[in-house]
């Protein structure tokens, strides 16, 4: 079921002009106006203060959210044609607290999808561990507990793991690692990165964090208020002459005694 | 003749009137269950309908019992007197607290659990069956715990439709004002519901999910 979906090479996520509203509230815009292409392997990051739309775009990706105007293509096909449910088993996506389900064990968490997409439960067994390897949890260990029993670090890694299980060609992160202590959320940056340039998926990750971002992107997309204001690699992107990239620059440098 | 005398004479009747209310009890909260369960998962998507069921539910728990028991009497197939009355006069009693925290429970779940659920492909049943239904169970549970032992104890009215159980002793008793039949129906109905109360209260626990 799950390659047959994923017939296109090219695994483009593209916005046409793409507006967002609120239905049936005032017309306030979440987003608007925005285009975008994110190319197959890149990691993209959406870049951005709280509530600027960055999980927004992230949800209309993956068909949560239908734009107000304009269209997104995945895989060049309108998310308004696709089969939400079909959509959103092609798209792995991982939250901050990964929103593991606590009555699940870490198996039956990163094992939910391929279970869901009817594969033969040994197929799963070993999907299943192969997932824990990868994102550096010992099956034997592991498997078998639940969530609450995880530190934060665990839990994450579960996270990628359960969003990774199916083989997705997409993968959205929404603040991944928001909630880690700064050595732990470190330490996962780090291992992600490999792994992301390892995997070869197209990754969309949001972050409010310039630091995470610089680490992480092939391309660093900043939105302000719900519109697209600066785009680069993280090499051009501190050059970028633009007040909220400056701002976002200030919040790297912290003075001696100042409060962080 | 002391409380205590009367209840070793009469130890026999006083524990087949408890196994009759107990009777009352289970048929009457199995019927609650199966209809304020699914109805409270079907609730959940459905505003027009949660809004009627709650209300009926609600207005049904402000009847006082002794007039719900009179009003189910002449309607035909679920009325006359006997047991078949109170049965329905109990468990549309016991339906409210069932449906109300069957709903409370689905739909109080942890936001992230159910967007990540939702964003993984899961179905709109499947959240509900999968993720929704399991972490609600302990609140649902407490739900058949508050309505059982409101049933225990609305039962003993019950009596007053010739329905049986522990109420025969206690109106009985009243007539005489003979505080020995008093007590011999009291006793049982306040330690039953002490029993429930305990026994439900270990299966609730045993069942949360944190």
């Amino acid at each position: 079921m799950n390659s047959k979906t994923i017939l296109f090479p090219e695994n483009t996520v593209e916005f046409r002009d793409v507006s967002y509203s609120i239905p049936a509230g005032a017309d306030r815009e979440i987003v608007s106006g925005i285009t975008l292409k994110v190319a197959h392997g890149e990691t993209v990051v959406l870049l951005g203060r709280s509530g600027g739309g960055k999980t927004t775009l992230l949800k209309l990706i993956n068909g949560i959210l239908l734009p107000s105007l304009g269209e997104i293509l995945v895989q060049r096909r309108s998310t308004t044609e696709w089969d939400p449910i079909r959509l959103r088993r092609s798209i792995g996506y991982v939250i901050q607290e990964a929103g593991l389900f606590p009555h699940f064990t870490v198996a039956e968490n990163v094992g939910l999808v391929p279970t869901l997409e009817k594969w033969p439960s040994a197929r799963v067994v070993a999907r299943v561990e192969e997932m824990l390897h990868l994102v550096g949890l010992n099956p034997q260990e592991f498997a078998k507990r639940r969530p609450r029993e995880l530190s934060g670090g665990q839990r994450q890694r579960v996270g990628v793991a359960r969003a990774l299980a199916a083989d997705p060609p997409i993968l959205l992160m929404d603040e991944p690692f928001g909630a880690l202590d700064p050595v732990t959320r470190a330490e996962l940056q780090r291992e992600f990165r490999a792994l992301a340039h390892r995997l070869g998926k197209t990754i969309v990750f949001v972050t409010h964090d310039l630091r995470e971002a610089l680490l992480l992107a092939s391309r660093i997309i900043l939105l302000e208020a719900g519109r697209l204001v600066a785009s680069g690699s993280p090499a051009e992107f501190l050059g970028i002459d633009h007040p909220e990239v400056r701002a976002f620059a200030a919040s790297l440098t912290v003075a001696p005694g100042a409060p962080a | 003749m002391s409380p205590w005398t009367f209840f070793l004479e009469h130890r026999a009747e006083i524990f087949g009137a408890t196994l009759d209310h107990l009777e009352l009890v289970l048929i009457a909260m199995a019927i609650a269950i199966l209809i304020g369960v699914p109805l409270g998962m079907l609730i959940v998507h459905r505003q027009a309908l949660r809004t009627v069921a709650l209300g009926v539910a609600s207005v049904l728990q402000t009847i006082p019992s002794l007039a719900l028991f009179g009003f189910l009497i002449p309607i035909p197939f679920i009325g006359g007197i006997g047991k078949r009355t109170a049965i329905v006069a109990l468990a549309l009693y016991a339906l409210l607290p069932i449906l109300r925290n069957t709903y409370v429970g689905l739909t109080g779940i942890d936001p992230a659990v159910l967007e990540s659920a939702e964003a993984m492909g899961m179905t709109r049943a499947q959240i509900l069956f999968r993720v929704r239904f399991p972490l609600a169970l302990a609140v649902i549970l407490a739900g058949v715990r508050t309505a059982t032992i409101i049933t225990i104890g609305v039962a003993t009215i019950a009596a007053a439709i010739g329905a049986g159980g522990l109420g025969t002793f206690i109106f009985r008793g009243v007539a005489l004002v003979n505080d020995a039949l008093i007590l011999a129906g009291a006793i049982p109905a306040a330690l039953l519901a002490i029993l429930a109360d305990f026994l439900l209260g270990l299966l609730e626990r045993r069942l949360r999910v944190s």
